[in-house]
C-alpha cells in the first residue's frame, strides 16, 4: 500500500539496476551455458550403466552425507551460538574467537590428519595395540575413520563454522523486546530457543547449513580419499574413467538443478512468515550467568567443535612442521605463493562483494520478479563442483580471448595471446562465480533487516540511489559485508580445483602447493604451507568477530 | 562508502596489474610444461634442464582436465609439452586431437618400441610397475600371481585403494585384456571379497595398513615403497613390509608408463622437442631412477639399488595400447562388481 502510493516518486532508473542484475546472471550463465553445449553432445548410452550400477548408491551415499553433515553443522554451530549468546560461563570469551576458526581449515587436509591420527597406523591404535598386547589391526575392532561416518564428522567438525557465524549473528540481533518479554513470564531458556529463538533464525540457520551442505557437494578431496562414493565423484570417474564428459556434465548439471529446486523449496516453504527484528528495537538481550556444573557443561559444548575443528588439526599441523624441519629448512618459494594466494583472494572478494551488493541493492531497488530470479540465478555457481565450473568456464575464457584478439588484430594489427584465460584473471573470474553466492546471501539477509521505510524516508529527503546506498544501507550493511569478505576470502584462499585447471604458468597458491605433497602420499610436508593459509584466514576471522561482537549500527544514529 | 569504493578501485587496479604481467608467455629462450606429474617431483628435472640448455621451464600443473584446456585454448594454447601419466592419459590426449607427431631418431634409438606410440604422439620416459606390499610377519610367500588375489585364503587380508582410481584402472584393464571380460568380473569379485575394508586412501595408506595389521597384502607403486623406506617419519611402515613383483600367471608384472606428448599448437616447438629429448638423456633418466624412483627406460641407466631389491622386473609383454583400449571396460567393470561401495 505506502510502497505503491510512494513508488511513482520513488522508482529508481531500473536500466541500469535492470543491467546489473542481468551483467551478474550472465557471468555465472556462461560457464552453465558451455556445460549445457557438452552435455548435449548426447553419450546418452552411459545412462542405463549409470543408473543400474552407479548412480544409486552414489545418491544414497550423498544423501547420507548431507544429512549427517546437517546434523552436526547444525548441532555444533546453532548450538554454539546458542550458548555463547544466551550465557556467560567460564572460556566464552575466548571461546568467542575461537569457534569460527575452523573455516580456515580446508577440509582435505582434516581428513588427511584424522586419518593420520586416528588410522590402523596412527598413535591412537598404535597405543590401544600396546596396551592390550594386540599384534595386529586385524585382532580387534575400531571405529573406521575412512567410513561414511569418518566423514560426515570431519566435514561437519570443520564446516559447522558457516552456521555458527550465520545464527550468531541472527541471535545477537534478535529482538530483545521478545525474549525479555518470555523472560518476564517465566519461560526456561531451553523453551524460550525452541519457540523463538530457533523459528525467528530460521532463514539465517537455512543459509548457513546451505552454504556448509554446498561446501560439501564440492568436496572431492576429502570424500574419495575417505573412500565415500559421492554423486560428485561419480562425476569424475563418469568423466575421467568411464570416458564420457557429456555424461558427467549431464549429471553435474542434474544435481545443480535438484539443489536449485531443494532451495526454492526452502524459501517457498516460509514464504508466509514475515521476519522483522532489529529494526524495533536493536537492543543487545544480556547473557544470563550460569553457574557451577552448567557453566562447565556449557563450556565442554563449546570447546568441543573448536578442538575437533581447529585445535586438532591446526596442532597436528604445527607438530610436522617442528619435526620435519619445516622452519628451519624453510621453502622460500612459501612466501611468493603466500602473496599470489592473499592477491588472487582479495582481488575475487572485491568483485564478488561489489557485485553482491549492486545486486541485492538492485533487486530491493526493483522489486519485479524477473530481478528477483537473475540474482537467485546468480547464485548458482555455488552449486557447481569446483573442477566441473573450471571446465564449463574454459570456453567463455577463451572466447573472451578471442574477442580481444580480434579487436587488437584489427586495431594494432598484433594479437596479445590468452590475456584472460592465460592469465590470473582466469581464477578470479573462476572464484567470482562460484562464491557470488555467499556474498549475495549475506547481502540478501542484511537489507531484509533494514526496515524499507528507512529508503522511502531517505527517498522523500530527496536522496538519490546513490546517496540511498552509501548512506542508509551501507553503514547497516557493515556486518553483512565483513561476514561475507570474510567467507568468500577464506573460500578463496582454500580453494583448490578451479585455481588447479585455470592458473596461469608459474604460478602456485598454497593450497596447490600443499596438493602437490599430497598426491605424492606425503601430505605432511605441506603442513608449514597449510599453516599459512590458517594464519591468513584467522585475520579476516579475528576482524570479523571483532566487528560482530560490539553493536550493530543502530538506525538513530545516522547521518 | 568512499573508502569502500576507494578499496573496490584499488582492487580492481590490482587486478589489471595482474592480468598485464601474467599472459601468455611464449617468447624464444622458453618452454611451456603442462603437467599431470606434481611440479615438485619434476622441478628438479627441469632445473636441470635449464642448467643444461639456457631454456627457462614455465609450468603448470594439474590434476585433471589439462587436455580440454589444452583443446579449449586451441591455437593460442601456451603449451608445448604434456607430461603424464597412465597409458589411457596418453591416449586420450591423443584422441583429444592436442597433439603432433614428435619425430626424434634420436628418441627411437633410445626407448623401445612397445614404450612409444607407432605414429610417434607419445613417447614413454619412465616405467613404474603395480605390485604388491605384503606383511613381513605374516606372508611366507615371496612370488604371487596377480590372479591369485582372488583366492579365498586372502579372504579379509587384503587392502587397496578405489578400483577408479587410473593405477587400479589400469591394473583391471590389463586383466580383462589378458583373460576377457567374464574371467575378469569373476577376478575382480573374488578380489572384492578378500578386501580388509573398502577401498580407499591411496598406496601409501595401504602401505601403512599392512604394516599396522589391518591387512596382510597391499597393492600399490613402486616407487611409494621406496619414499616410505627413505623418509624418517615413514620408514617403519617399509620396514614392516616387503615388495613382492607379481605376475599374471604365466606373464609377467604390470607396468605402466609415465609419458610425453607435443602440443599441436605448440608455440616452442624447437624448445620442446629438445625438452622431451633431453627426458629420455643420461642425466634425466639417472634422475627418474634415483629421486622418483621409477624404471628408467633408456636402456644400461641403472635402476635405484632400492627398486632393484624387489628383484628383476619382468614386464608383462601384452602392449600398453592393449591395456588403455580396455580402460572404459575395466571402470565399467568396477561399477557393476561394486568394487568400491
Amino acid at each position: 500500500m505506502r510502497g505503491a502510493v510512494l513508488s511513482h516518486r520513488l522508482r529508481w532508473p531500473p536500466i541500469a539496476a535492470t543491467a546489473i542484475v542481468l551483467g551478474v546472471a550472465a557471468l555465472v550463465a556462461l560457464p552453465l551455458v558451455s556445460l549445457l553445449r557438452i552435455a548435449a553432445i548426447g553419450d546418452a548410452d552411459i545412462w542405463p550403466h549409470l543408473i543400474a550400477y552407479v548412480l544409486p548408491a552414489a545418491a544414497m551415499q550423498t544423501v547420507l552425507l548431507l544429512a549427517g553433515v546437517a546434523a552436526v553443522t547444525t548441532v555444533a554451530g546453532a548450538g554454539s551460538a546458542w550458548l555463547v549468546t544466551t550465557f556467560r560461563f567460564p572460556g566464552r570469551d575466548a571461546l568467542l574467537w575461537l569457534l569460527p576458526l575452523p573455516l580456515a581449515i580446508p577440509t582435505y587436509i582434516a581428513a588427511y590428519v584424522y586419518v593420520d591420527i586416528l588410522d590402523a597406523a596412527g598413535p591412537v591404535q598404535t597405543a590401544l595395540r600396546g596396551l592390550f598386547g594386540w599384534s595386529a589391526a586385524q585382532d580387534y575392532w575400531f571405529p573406521p575413520i575412512r567410513s561414511l561416518g569418518g566423514a560426515i564428522l570431519i566435514i561437519g567438525f570443520v564446516l559447522y563454522p558457516y552456521v555458527y557465524l550465520a545464527a550468531r549473528a541472527m541471535f545477537q540481533t534478535q529482538c530483545a523486546i521478545f525474549i525479555d518479554a518470555a523472560r518476564a513470564v517465566g519461560a526456561a531458556p531451553w523453551r524460550l530457543m525452541r519457540d523463538i529463538t530457533l523459528p525467528l533464525a530460521r532463514p539465517a540457520l537455512a543459509i548457513g547449513v546451505a552454504l556448509a551442505l554446498l561446501e560439501t557437494l564440492n568436496d572431492i578431496g576429502a570424500s574419495e580419499y575417505l573412500g565415500i562414493q559421492t554423486l560428485t565423484l561419480s562425476v569424475f570417474t563418469t568423466w575421467l574413467n568411464r570416458g564420457s564428459l557429456p555424461g558427467a556434465a549431464q549429471i553435474a548439471l542434474s544435481m545443480l538443478t535438484l539443489v536449485a529446486a531443494l532451495i526454492a523449496f526452502e524459501i517457498y516453504a516460509r514464504r508466509r512468515q514475515r521476519y522483522q527484528g532489529a529494526i524495533q528495537d536493536s537492543r543487545l538481550t544480556a547473557p544470563i550467568r550460569l553457574h557451577g556444573i552448567r557453566a562447565w557443561l556449557a563450556t565442554l559444548a563449546c570447546t568441543v567443535p573448536v578442538a575437533f575443528g581447529f585445535l586438532i588439526p591446526a596442532g597436528f599441523l604445527v607438530r610436522e612442521t617442528v619435526m620435519r624441519g619445516l622452519v628451519s629448512g624453510f621453502d622460500p618459494a612459501l612466501l611468493r605463493h603466500s602473496a599470489t594466494t592473499v592477491m588472487l583472494a582479495a582481488c575475487a572478494t572485491a568483485v564478488v562483494l561489489l557485485l553482491g551488493l549492486a545486486a541485492a541493492v538492485a533487486q530491493r531497488l526493483i522489486r519485479r520478479r524477473f530481478v528477483a530470479a537473475c540474482v537467485a540465478f546468480a547464485t548458482l555457481g555455488y552449486a557447481i563442483p569446483g573442477t566441473v565450473l573450471a571446465l564449463g568456464l574454459l570456453s567463455p575464457l577463451v572466447a573472451a580471448d578471442d574477442t580481444i584478439n580480434w579487436l587488437s588484430q584489427r586495431l594494432t594489427g598484433a594479437s596479445v595471446g590468452l590475456v584472460v584465460a592465460g592469465s590470473s584473471v582466469a581464477v578470479i573470474v573462476a572464484y567470482s562465480v562460484r562464491f557470488l553466492a555467499i556474498s549475495i546471501g549475506f547481502m540478501q539477509a542484511g537489507l531484509s533487516r533494514v526496515a524499507i521505510e528507512l529508503d522511502e524516508v531517505a527517498r522523500l529527503c530527496g536522496a538519490g540511489p546513490m546517496r540511498l546506498v552509501s548512506s542508509v544501507h551501507l553503514p547497516l550493511l557493515r556486518p553483512a559485508l565483513w561476514g561475507a569478505a570474510l567467507l568468500v576470502f577464506v573460500d578463496c584462499l582454500k580453494e583448490l580445483p578451479m585455481t588447479l585447471l585455470l592458473r596461469p604458468l608459474n604460478t602456485e597458491t598454497l593450497s596447490t602447493y600443499i596438493y602437490q605433497f599430497a598426491t605424492r602420499g606425503n601430505f605432511e610436508e605441506g603442513a608449514l604451507a597449510a599453516l599459512l593459509i590458517i594464519a591468513v584466514g584467522i585475520l579476516p576471522v579475528m576482524r570479523i568477530v571483532r566487528l560482530a561482537e560490539t553493536r550493530p549500527a543502530d538506525p538513530a544514529e545516522l547521518r | 562508502m568512499f573508502s569502500t569504493v576507494a578499496t573496490f578501485v584499488r582492487a580492481t587496479v590490482a587486478l589489471a596489474a595482474i592480468a598485464a604481467t601474467s599472459g601468455a608467455l611464449a617468447q624464444s629462450g622458453e618452454v611451456n610444461v603442462y603437467t599431470y606429474r606434481e611440479s615438485k617431483l619434476i622441478q628438479p628435472l627441469f632445473d636441470a634442464f635449464t642448467k643444461d640448455s639456457g631454456i627457462k621451464v614455465n609450468v603448470i600443473s594439474a590434476s585433471s582436465g589439462l587436455e580440454q584446456r589444452i583443446k579449449t585454448e586451441g591455437e593460442r594454447s601456451p603449451a608445448d609439452v604434456l607430461l603424464t601419466v597412465d597409458i589411457g592419459r596418453l591416449e586420450d590426449a591423443v584422441s583429444a586431437g592436442i597433439t603432433q607427431p614428435i619425430v626424434s631418431p634420436v628418441l627411437d634409438k633410445v626407448i623401445a618400441s612397445q614404450y612409444r606410440d607407432p605414429e610417434g604422439h607419445w613417447y614413454g620416459i619412465s616405467l613404474r610397475a603395480r605390485v604388491i606390499y605384503a606383511s613381513k610377519e605374516r606372508v611366507k610367500q615371496d612370488a604371487i600371481t596377480y590372479e591369485e588375489l582372488a583366492d579365498p585364503k586372502w579372504k579379509g587380508k587384503i587392502c587397496i585403494r578405489s578400483g577408479q582410481h587410473i593405477y587400479n584402472n589400469a591394473l583391471i584393464a590389463a586383466y580383462i585384456a589378458k583373460h576377457g571380460e567374464a574371467k575378469a568380473e569373476e577376478w575382480l569379485r573374488g578380489v572384492k571379497a578378500n578386501l580388509a575394508q573398502k577401498p580407499s586412501g591411496g598406496d601409501r595408506e595401504t602401505a601403512r595398513d599392512v604394516a599396522a595389521g589391518k591387512c596382510d597384502l597391499g597393492i600399490g607403486n613402486t616407487y611409494y615403497w621406496a619414499l616410505m623406506s627413505k623418509s624418517e617419519a615413514q620408514k617403519p611402515w617399509a620396514d614392516a613390509t616387503k615388495v613382492i613383483l607379481p605376475t599374471f600367471a604365466g606373464g609377467g608384472t604390470h607396468v605402466n608408463v609415465s609419458g610425453v606428448v607435443l602440443a599441436k599448437h605448440a608455440p616452442n616447438k624447437a624448445n620442446g622437442m629438445k625438452l622431451i629429448e633431453w627426458l629420455a638423456g643420461e642425466t634425466a633418466q639417472h634422475m627418474y631412477a634415483d629421486t622418483n624412483y621409477e624404471y628408467p627406460l633408456r636402456g644400461g641407466v641403472a635402476v635405484n639399488p632400492i627398486i632393484a631389491s624387489y628383484g628383476v622386473l619382468k614386464p608383462d609383454p601384452l602392449p600398453l595400447s592393449k591395456i588403455a583400449a580396455s580402460k572404459k571396460a575395466a571402470a565399467a567393470l568396477v561399477d557393476k562388481v561394486g568394487f568400491d561401495n
